[in-house]
């Protein structure tokens, strides 16, 4: 049973010169908005590296938000494209994951936008609390007890004998 | 150095201001001091009212010196605007400013969350990541770049000219480029200036001439900025020049050309006398235009377009020779250190409301249209006619066209109130016709202004309070025959009006140029939603870009009148002379290195780099980054496959520690 006072966790990755300043302005405009969002300051959307968004997902994010200058704005000339190349790949490898690709998303936000921040991470909280908590560490911990016994002597584990004929027939 | 700058033990103080109200108002802050000072590596935890304060920084600073503290947290404000000033507390107080992190809880946590609750915990989380990231900080330098002393000014209007000869005038040289080919912009078009009503041309004119005989200054008319590469400081520009076909050293004004041209009458659209008057395909754009030369219009002139002409202005400018049909389109390169834009704004286009009936009435006027009627060096000269020849003997004002409105711009013009009693107070003077003014609100905020109000209804101008609903020739009535009718709703008086006037004026409003999203790719600025260029700050940097070295001065940031926009002029001239007499820049050193005995030599790195700062060495057979070049956006960081690449204040732990952090508050 799903904890009822669960509530999602999102990592947000935003570009210092476009997302990091729209969320400056949604605060000097008071906006109210979800308060699950983290914000973590990069210089650039490029500098979002594959591995963060994965070690967010694994250390307990529900969602990983990055933001960055809308594409052709962007403060580095081209580094936002590199994000989304890197972003579309990281979709796939999720979906081989079994993570629903909803829980990361890619967001074009300009320094101008502060309603748009409101709006994204309003919208976000609620897909992810529609899909409920990832629990990824607490999945980690299932399959490791899972695989323990797997992992015993040969002979036993009940796996052991098909496993030691399958690498005779290989030999 | 400090002993206690050694990555051995590490010593973190933390400080969390309440910003008076702004903070503790929503975070419980003393809460969030008590579990930050629970957390390892926590020497010194504190809350503090104002940290930005002295003697908030006077705190800081102490701390470090009497608990030897090596790391410093401060959760306040937005590090975009407080990081300096903390980082300088750090480095008074005796260590490397970089060993500083700070936490923004204001515009990212107390503003915009409703729950004490839930803001005191979002602020615990941050607080954490932070707490967990500065223990991998490192001691950093930042570096020092030279900045070229010149000044680059994009557009000639009154903005981009006061602002070039404030520059000027302080010794650094200027280059002035305007799209068009006579700087002057629109207050060139103005007959006189509102609230002292003193002359237009005869306050702009002698700036104009100074611009063209000051020694600093490098006009360049007719041409336009393409290209801009660099950073603040070593800015390199490309400049189009557009070819006038006239050499602007040889011709002497003398206008002779003109006259000559095989066209016998003028045939084509005046621009500057916004299509009222006509003009030659060789022409000036107008008589006090500067530089005072002529140019042709490779559209109408029949040599250039066909190459067969009679080339009579060639013989009438015989011993000059100024006329060149040889000139080429011509692409020059200049390195500037500093670049203010004054690009200004474009009117909106009134024939988009056609309840106004502009465009389907001949007598319903633009005011510019009227500004010019006014003009004695105007198309008639200074006399206001209908377009029949008559005298109005009624004239009505519909002010906030295009302005204040949901259906086309929503924001306020701000000069319209004011340029429409100008012009109302000139058509009584010039006509003795009865005018009305039909508003929503009459906005006079500036010195003078108010008055300019009461002067307005001293003299009999009517004011009626309604937007007008639609313009029609439809009479009803014997007086109506033969006139405009303007329906509205006497919002004062409470119902519904029919006023028939001769003329109308329509006060459009101002709109950012068509173009404004290209040059704000072209200079690397933000735009907001409605395309005006983005100041830093909209009160404490209110003509600086997110751009270093590059700023904005007059209503290409957004409608304003001319006091505001020399204002801004003078300004954004302050703060490239603030650069340049410094002499130098610090740049942030967060740049990229590569750790050498890690790097594989894959080589993927380096098709990433917009700025061509990775090479790759081949006797090594390692790549290798020019730190001189690095912007410091991270992209090569996060593709090194072999994890070689690390940039300086977001290294990898750095920023797994904060991911962690944020997660993990509790």
């Amino acid at each position: 049973m799903p904890d009822p006072n669960w509530q999602p966790r999102i990592v947000a990755f935003f570009c210092n010169w476009c997302t990091y300043t729209a969320a400056d302005l949604a605060g000097v405009s008071r906006l109210k908005y979800a308060p699950n969002a983290l914000v973590i300051r990069l210089m650039c959307s490029g500098r979002v590296d594959p591995q963060f968004i994965l070690d967010a997902l694994a250390k307990g994010a529900d969602g990983v938000l990055i933001g960055g200058c809308h594409l052709g704005d962007c403060h580095y000339v081209e580094g936002n494209y590199k994000t989304v190349r890197r972003f579309e790949m990281l979709q796939r490898l999720l979906r081989d994951l079994g993570i629903e690709e909803r829980r990361v998303r890619l967001e074009w936000i300009s320094a101008s936008e502060g309603e748009r921040v409101k709006t994204v991470i309003n919208e976000m909280v609620e897909q992810v609390r529609a899909l409920g908590p990832l629990r990824l560490p607490q999945r980690q911990e299932e399959w490791d007890r899972e695989m323990t016994p797997l992992a015993e002597p040969a002979g036993q584990s009940p796996l052991a004998p098909q496993r030691a004929a399958a690498e005779v027939a290989h030999a | 150095m400090n002993t206690n700058q050694k990555n051995g033990e590490v010593r973190i103080g933390f400080y969390i201001c309440h910003c008076g109200h702004n903070i503790a108002g929503m975070v419980d802050c003393p809460a969030v001091a008590q579990y930050a000072a629970k957390l390892p590596g926590v020497v010194v935890s504190r809350d503090y009212k104002y940290m930005c304060s002295d003697p908030g920084q006077e705190l800081i600073q102490q701390d470090i010196r009497e608990h030897q503290l090596n790391r410093v947290v401060v959760a306040s404000c937005s590090p975009l605007l407080h990081e300096h000033t903390f980082r300088n507390a750090v480095a008074a107080g005796g260590l490397n400013p970089f060993y500083f992190q700070m936490v923004n809880i204001r515009e990212h946590d107390s503003w915009v969350t409703a729950d004490r609750g839930q803001a005191t915990a979002k602020a615990k989380s941050l607080a954490h990541a932070a707490i967990r990231r500065v223990r991998f900080h490192r001691a950093l330098e930042t570096t020092r770049a030279p900045i070229h002393p010149d000044v680059l000014v994009v557009g000639g209007g009154i903005s981009g000219i006061h602002a070039a000869l404030t520059v000027a005038n302080a010794g650094k040289k200027v280059f002035l480029v305007e799209r068009n080919p006579s700087i002057g912009g629109h207050m060139a078009q103005f007959d006189k200036t509102f609230p002292t009503l003193d002359c237009a041309a005869c306050i702009l004119t002698p700036k104009m001439s100074a611009v063209r005989s000051h020694e600093n200054i490098t006009l360049w008319t007719y041409s336009e900025v393409v290209k801009v590469s660099g950073y603040v400081g070593n800015y390199t520009v490309t400049v189009r020049r557009r070819p006038r076909y006239v050499n602007e050293e040889l011709c002497v004004g003398c206008l002779e050309c003109i006259t000559a041209c095989v066209f016998k009458e003028p045939k084509f659209a005046d621009e500057f006398n916004v299509g009222l008057s006509k003009r030659k395909p060789i022409y000036i754009p107008f008589a006090q235009a500067v530089p005072p030369v002529v140019v042709i219009d490779p559209e109408r002139c029949l040599q250039v377009r066909t190459g067969k002409c009679k080339k009579t202005c060639l013989e009438a400018c015989a011993d000059r020779h100024a006329i060149d049909f040889a000139q080429k389109e011509e692409l020059v390169e200049i390195k500037v250190g500093n670049i203010i834009i004054a690009t200004g704004f474009k009117l909106f286009d009134a024939k988009r409301l056609p309840q106004y009936g502009y465009g389907r009435y001949p007598n319903v006027l633009t005011a510019i249209e009227v500004e010019r009627y006014v003009n004695s060096s105007g198309p008639t000269a200074g006399e206001i006619v209908l377009r029949d020849g008559r005298h109005p003997k009624s004239v009505g004002f519909i002010l906030c066209v295009g302005s204040r409105d949901m259906k086309t711009n929503r924001w306020c013009s701000r000069t319209c109130c004011m340029h429409s009693m100008k012009l109302a107070q000139l058509v009584r003077e010039h006509t003795d016709a009865d005018v009305t003014v039909f508003y929503m609100d009459i906005r006079a905020p500036g010195k003078g202004y108010e008055e300019f109000y009461d002067k307005s209804l001293a003299e009999g101008i009517q004011f009626v309070r309604g937007r007008v609903a639609e313009v029609t020739d439809w009479a009803l009535s014997p007086e109506e025959e033969g006139k405009l009718v303007m329906r509205v709703e006497d919002t004062l008086a409470g119902f519904v009006r029919r006023v028939p006037v001769d003329m109308i004026v329509l006060a459009a409003g101002m709109e950012p140029q068509a173009d404004s999203q290209d040059v704000r790719r072209l200079f690397n600025m933000s735009c907001g939603t409605e395309g005006w260029f983005l100041e830093k700050h909209p009160k404490l940097a209110p003509v600086s870009t997110f751009t270093d070295g590059v700023f904005i001065a007059g209503c290409c940031q957004g409608p304003k009148d001319i006091p505001d926009s020399v204002a801004q002029a003078g300004a954004a001239a302050a703060e490239a002379m603030a650069l340049i007499d410094k002499g130098y820049i610090e740049q942030e050193p967060n740049t990229a290195y590569i750790v050498e005995a890690d790097c594989c030599g894959c080589k993927s790195c380096l098709p990433l780099c917009p700025y061509t700062a990775i090479t790759f060495e081949e006797t090594k057979q390692k790549a290798q980054i020019n730190q001189a070049l690095c912007k410091g956006c991270g992209t090569c960081v996060a593709a090194c496959p072999s994890g070689s690449i690390k940039q300086n204040l977001f290294e990898d732990e750095e920023i797994f520690s904060e991911i962690e952090g944020v997660l993990n508050y509790a």
